[in-house]
């Protein structure tokens, strides 16, 4: 009787094995197989577009180029794209810096390029200069890939748009902007301060506001562009032309023109984001 | 049944106060909302029956068509009307009262859309 069960324990013991153990060779033996000929496939379609790296991009993305000289010329120009800016998307005034909203705002050389190594050694000039900083719509943006919501995300045309419905106020993105593109709403922009001065001075009909608890941050005027028209900063600085918009994936656009000819920076290039924002020095 | 003289009136009087508002409002039809409708304009942008139901769920598919599909933004309605596929542009341009339009239903059924708190009512006081 004994020897029986034992019997019985040592073929229930390795039909369990053999139970396990045969199918997951047998699919592993069929995904080595299936990981084979995906490489095999990838290689013929890189072989196929001749192309080393990246295929060309398709599509628009929307890019600019900011002439700080030409800002530096024209005093007060670039405080009227910051106002003009903020009055058209309702962007409050909260009065105080810890609590400020700024979709666009004007900053030092030190702040705007603070990885620069020529900043202990350079032109003097430099110090004064007003440089104009927004969202730089990048092109691989952390500030997306942080967002639990989807609530900030990249448009067909390569703007970083957000939908302030989704916004749940986490502020990964805030953290994760290397720019400081991003501001979030601690009090209610509707509200006034203790003079009884709204926050929002004059409101425009036709944008909405915001509300408490989510961030905000420029929108590179998607309301606008999808109708035919250009940024509202830009409009402001088209005299100048101290800002040039457009199309960086076209050849033929005056912003790549620009960038062809006239030797440009980025903001932190090292952080790998890839922004569309140019700057003329 | 122990103590029946007393659970029995107690539980149809427990029962009576539970659905006392349906009883009170029952049958009177004075009590429903009566939104206002625009004067200068006959035909929204889908049937009535279609927005009465189902507004809400229309203007997140704008919103999600606009922003993330690149949808356009003018709409047609079927008489070939063009109108602005918007909450604050577009559904306000005829119903441009939101006391007299929105809220009573809204009221009246006892929700409170957080549209408002970002979007503007036309020459909203502030
Ligand atoms: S600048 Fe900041 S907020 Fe703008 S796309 Fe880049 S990471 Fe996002
Ligand atoms: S704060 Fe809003 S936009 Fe930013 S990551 Fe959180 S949900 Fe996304």
């Amino acid at each position: 009787m004994d020897s029986k069960r034992r019997d019985f324990l040592k073929i229930a013991g390795l039909s369990a094995i053999a139970g396990i153990a045969v199918p997951s060779a047998f699919n592993s033996l069929l995904k080595g197989e299936a990981v084979a000929s995906e490489h095999g496939e990838a290689a013929a379609a890189n072989a196929a577009a001749g192309a080393h790296g990246a295929a060309a991009p398709t599509g628009k993305r929307w890019g600019m180029v900011i002439d700080v000289k030409k800002f530096a010329a024209n005093p007060g120009l670039a405080e009227k794209c910051v106002s003009t800016c903020h009055a058209i998307h309702n962007v409050p005034d909260f009065g105080n810096k810890k609590d400020e909203i700024k979709w666009i705002w004007v900053d030092s050389f030190e702040h705007v390029f603070p990885d620069d190594s020529s900043q202990y050694k350079k032109p003097e000039a430099l110090e004064s200069m007003p440089f104009l900083t927004l969202c730089n719509h990048c092109d691989n943006p952390p500030c997306v890939r942080a967002c639990p919501t989807q609530a900030t995300f990249k448009t067909k045309d390569g703007v970083i748009a957000m939908d302030y419905h989704r916004c749940i106020g986490c502020r990964f993105c805030m953290a994760a902007c290397p720019y400081g593109a991003r501001s979030f709403n601690w009090r209610e922009p509707r509200g006034k301060n203790a003079d009884g001065q709204p926050f929002i001075k004059e409101i425009n009909p036709k944008f909405p506001t915001r509300m408490r608890g989510v961030v905000e941050k420029c929108n590179f005027c998607v309301e606008r562009l999808t109708i035919g028209q250009i940024p509202a900063c830009v409009e402001v600085a088209a005299e100048s032309k101290a800002l040039v918009f457009g199309d960086l994936n076209d050849p033929a656009s005056e912003v790549s023109q620009v960038l062809k000819t006239t030797f440009t920076i980025q903001r932190k290039p090292s952080a790998g984001t890839h922004p569309s924002l140019f700057y003329i020095i | 049944m122990y103590g029946k003289g007393r659970i029995i009136p107690a539980l149809i009087l427990f029962l009576g106060v539970m659905t006392s508002p349906m009883w009170y409002k029952s049958g009177d039809l004075s009590k429903l909302p009566k939104p206002e409708k625009p004067k200068d304009y006959k035909e929204c942008v889908a049937p009535t029956a279609f927005m009465r139901t189902s507004h809400m769920v229309l203007l997140n598919q704008w919103r999600d068509n606009i922003l993330r599909e690149d949808g356009a933004r003018i709409g047609k309605t079927a008489n070939g009307t063009e109108y602005v596929r918007s909450l604050q542009n577009g559904c306000m341009k005829c119903h441009s009262d939101k006391k007299k339009f929105c809220d009573t239903c809204h009221n009246y059924a006892s929700v409170k859309p957080y549209c408002w708190d970002c979007h503007l009512q036309p020459k909203e006081a502030m």
